[in-house]
């Protein structure tokens, strides 16, 4: 596996505006003498002031390539075995815990999926706003309490000076949720990675929760990783898109490129497979059939040819690398969509 | 994007469509998002001082543990007080008046040297006091060093303490306790150190299985994603949500300790005579002449059961109220909340 080819974005194609960029990312969970790698070879850049969306269903390595960014795999088992995180052209996986501890909600703030269980029960609201400006050591008590009350207020929670004092059973989910976003911008990062934000939480406190997000890191010109399955919030969200299956990017572009001509199947499977507004109602959608893959065990070749109603020969043998389509887009695999029919 | 182009489904529903037109515009307090009720909470606290409050909860909704407490404050209070309530001290001998049931002289009775009881007893309150708290106290740093640092780090740490634990728990304690008062003799703070260790030592497997679950939770993620400390996770999440079982650890074992400094003091390997030891009396005098003055083993027993069952009570009442999991409708905030309608 390791002679294939990996993907790998060029260097012409770095530009100016990077603020992260990850190369070649591997990480591998250990376990029983077994080895699982859950991020293969993923490569993408985040540009500044932009909104990246990494979406795949579950076990695709969304949340493991967020994680390693912060290089919070726990370990061990995992483990980050290759590869290249650079923020802002520091070198993340070279830095001292010192460093690291710096840039974990210094730089890069993370927004968790549950918004229920994020919360230290036993801390009131200010308390835990607070937390990350303490242990960055900005401000002191009375300036710290005026900062979280007006983060509170960034984030739309009315009444904050006495919610301050309330615990987290005392709040729904949704208004949780924002408190962990204004701890995340508490110190103003430049990337917020989100971690499928909006789960657990019901579809119309889901769009306000994606509507602040998007307003507060553009008003404070941060960029966003927004990790998620829901390619309705992709479509609204994202400027770019990181299609992941198996722990691989299969197909990488920009919102409008990806939506308009998706160029790998899966892509094609994912939006065949959710409702559409423009098509007439009692429509019956088209899943993906099978099952993702067991990540111990790949299928040679491409990971998704079981699954795949394009698949031909070469897909059972050689692994696709990710071959440039257009100018920004990119895909990882050996048919052209275009040109052939699927066989059911 | 801004929050003006909201989704269809949204400003269908929401009550306000387009509310927040200007997301640079201060949101003033009490405009809500279309989740939360928009209530402004301004009513002052019930009670200013959280202790005041603390002390008004533990009244009303747990009458036992107040009763517990009061136990526990006159244990404290004799205890501190011994020499001004039992001024003749616990070992003034008067052989003409000995092994006297209890009269209005004798509130107790005496024992086999004329002592009285009572004076004993509330010396040996001191004792108790003393020995307990230390030795429990004693314990519970060890555990919660060992079990914080032992269940946190995980990993190799974790298996070499582990193993280290179950090493020193393959011992009987009383094997240990004889050959460590042989080695360093019988005395109040050696009786406090043994059994602070050996508590100490086989509590730390309580501490540990607590944060075992508790950093597994989300916010102790959260918190490490923050750029938190491995120090202030442990300090600032993970102890504040293992203390309802350190607390019942700390009295059962306050309650533990008393008997077992009881039971030294009957081998005559804990403190030794005259100090009045509740677990000596009991043993000693109390044993010798349970059918002649049956009142030398009944009171002490009464006073160890009454000091233990206070204390129970008392840690369980307190575990109940700090965990504010458990304070239901009734904790500070809601009760700022449920006090006063809004007009």
């Amino acid at each position: 596996m390791l002679a294939e080819p990996l993907a790998q974005i060029p260097e012409s194609e770095v530009r100016p505006d990077t603020l992260l960029r990850v190369n070649n990312l591997r990480t591998c969970f250990r376990q029983d003498g077994k080895t699982v790698t859950a991020v293969d070879g993923v490569s993408f850049d985040v540009r500044k002031g932009e909104t990246l969306a990494i979406v795949g269903e579950s076990g695709s390595g969304k949340s493991v390539t967020a994680m390693s960014i912060l290089r919070l795999i726990p370990s061990p088992p995992g483990e980050i075995t290759d590869g290249e995180i650079l923020f802002d052209g520091r070198d993340v996986l070279a830095m001292n815990d010192e460093e690291i501890r710096q840039l974990r909600g210094g730089d890069i703030a993370m927004i968790f999926q549950e918004p229920m269980t994020s919360m230290n029960p036993v801390l009131t609201v200010g308390r835990q706003l607070s937390e990350p400006m303490v242990t960055h050591g900005k401000g002191d008590r009375k300036s710290l309490k005026a900062r979280c009350v007006e983060l509170l207020r960034q984030v739309r929670i009315p009444d904050p000076e006495s919610r301050l004092q309330a615990y987290p059973h005392q709040l729904s989910g949704g208004m949780r949720q924002r408190v962990m976003i204004a701890m995340g911008l508490a110190c103003d990062p430049r990337l917020i990675i989100a971690d499928e934000p909006t789960t657990a939480l019901d579809v119309t406190v889901q769009a306000q929760i994606l509507e602040l997000l998007k307003d507060l890191t553009r008003r404070n010109n941060a960029s966003m990783i927004l990790i998620t399955h829901d390619l309705g919030v992709v479509a609204r969200y994202a400027e770019r898109i990181n299609v992941m299956y198996a722990g691989r990017v299969v197909e990488q572009g920009t919102a409008r490129e990806i939506f308009k001509s998706p160029r790998h199947p899966y892509t094609l499977g994912l939006m065949a497979s959710i409702p559409r507004l423009d098509q007439p109602k009692g429509g019956r959608l088209i899943p993906i059939t099978g099952q993702p893959p067991d990540l111990a065990n790949l299928p040679k070749g491409c990971p998704f040819h079981p699954r795949c109603p394009y698949a031909k020969d070469q897909c059972r043998q050689d692994r696709p690398p990710l071959t440039q389509v257009s100018g920004d887009h990119w895909k990882a695999c050996w048919v052209d969509v275009t040109e052939v029919q699927p066989h059911v | 994007m801004t929050v003006d182009q909201i989704s269809p489904q949204q400003s269908a529903f929401s009550r306000k469509g387009a509310e927040g037109k200007d997301p640079r515009a201060p949101v003033e307090p009490g405009r809500a998002m279309a989740d939360e009720s928009a209530v402004p909470i301004r009513v002052p606290l019930r009670y200013r001082n959280r202790h005041v409050e603390f002390f008004y909860r533990l009244v009303t909704e747990r009458p036992m543990g107040a009763f517990g407490a009061l136990i526990c404050i006159i244990l404290l209070l004799t205890g501190l007080f011994a020499s001004v309530i039992a001024p003749e001290g616990y070992n003034a001998i008067a052989p003409l008046d000995r092994l006297k049931p209890p009269s209005a002289e004798h509130w107790l009775g005496t024992d086999h040297l004329g002592r009285d009881v009572f004076a004993r007893i509330v010396h040996g309150a001191q004792l108790s006091v003393i020995v307990a708290f230390a030795a429990t106290t004693l314990s519970i740093v060890i555990s919660v060093v060992i079990g914080l640092v032992s269940g946190y780090l995980g990993g190799r740490t974790d298996m070499t303490t582990q193993r280290l634990v179950d090493g020193w728990m393959c011992f009987p304690d009383l094997i240990i306790l004889i050959v460590a008062v042989s080695v360093i003799g019988p005395g109040t703070w050696q009786v406090i150190l043994i059994l602070g260790l050996l508590f100490g030592i086989s509590g730390s497997r309580i501490v540990r299985g607590a944060v075992l679950s508790t950093k597994e939770n989300i916010y102790v993620h959260a918190a490490k994603s923050m750029g938190a400390s491995t120090l202030w996770i442990l300090w600032r999440h993970i102890l504040p949500n293992v203390m309802p079982p350190i607390i019942v650890l700390f009295t059962t074992r306050l309650a533990a300790v008393i008997l077992a400094e009881s039971g030294l003091s009957f081998l005559g390997l804990g403190i030794p005579p005259p100090a009045p030891s509740w677990g000596g009396m009991l043993s000693l005098d109390g044993r010798s002449y349970m059918f002649v003055a049956p009142w030398l083993a009944i009171m002490p027993g009464v006073a160890l059961a009454i000091a233990v069952f206070g204390i129970n009570m008392f840690g369980d009442a307190l575990r109940d109220l700090l965990d504010p999991r458990m304070r239901g409708g009734t904790g500070r905030y809601m009760a700022r909340v449920n006090r006063k309608p809004m007009p």
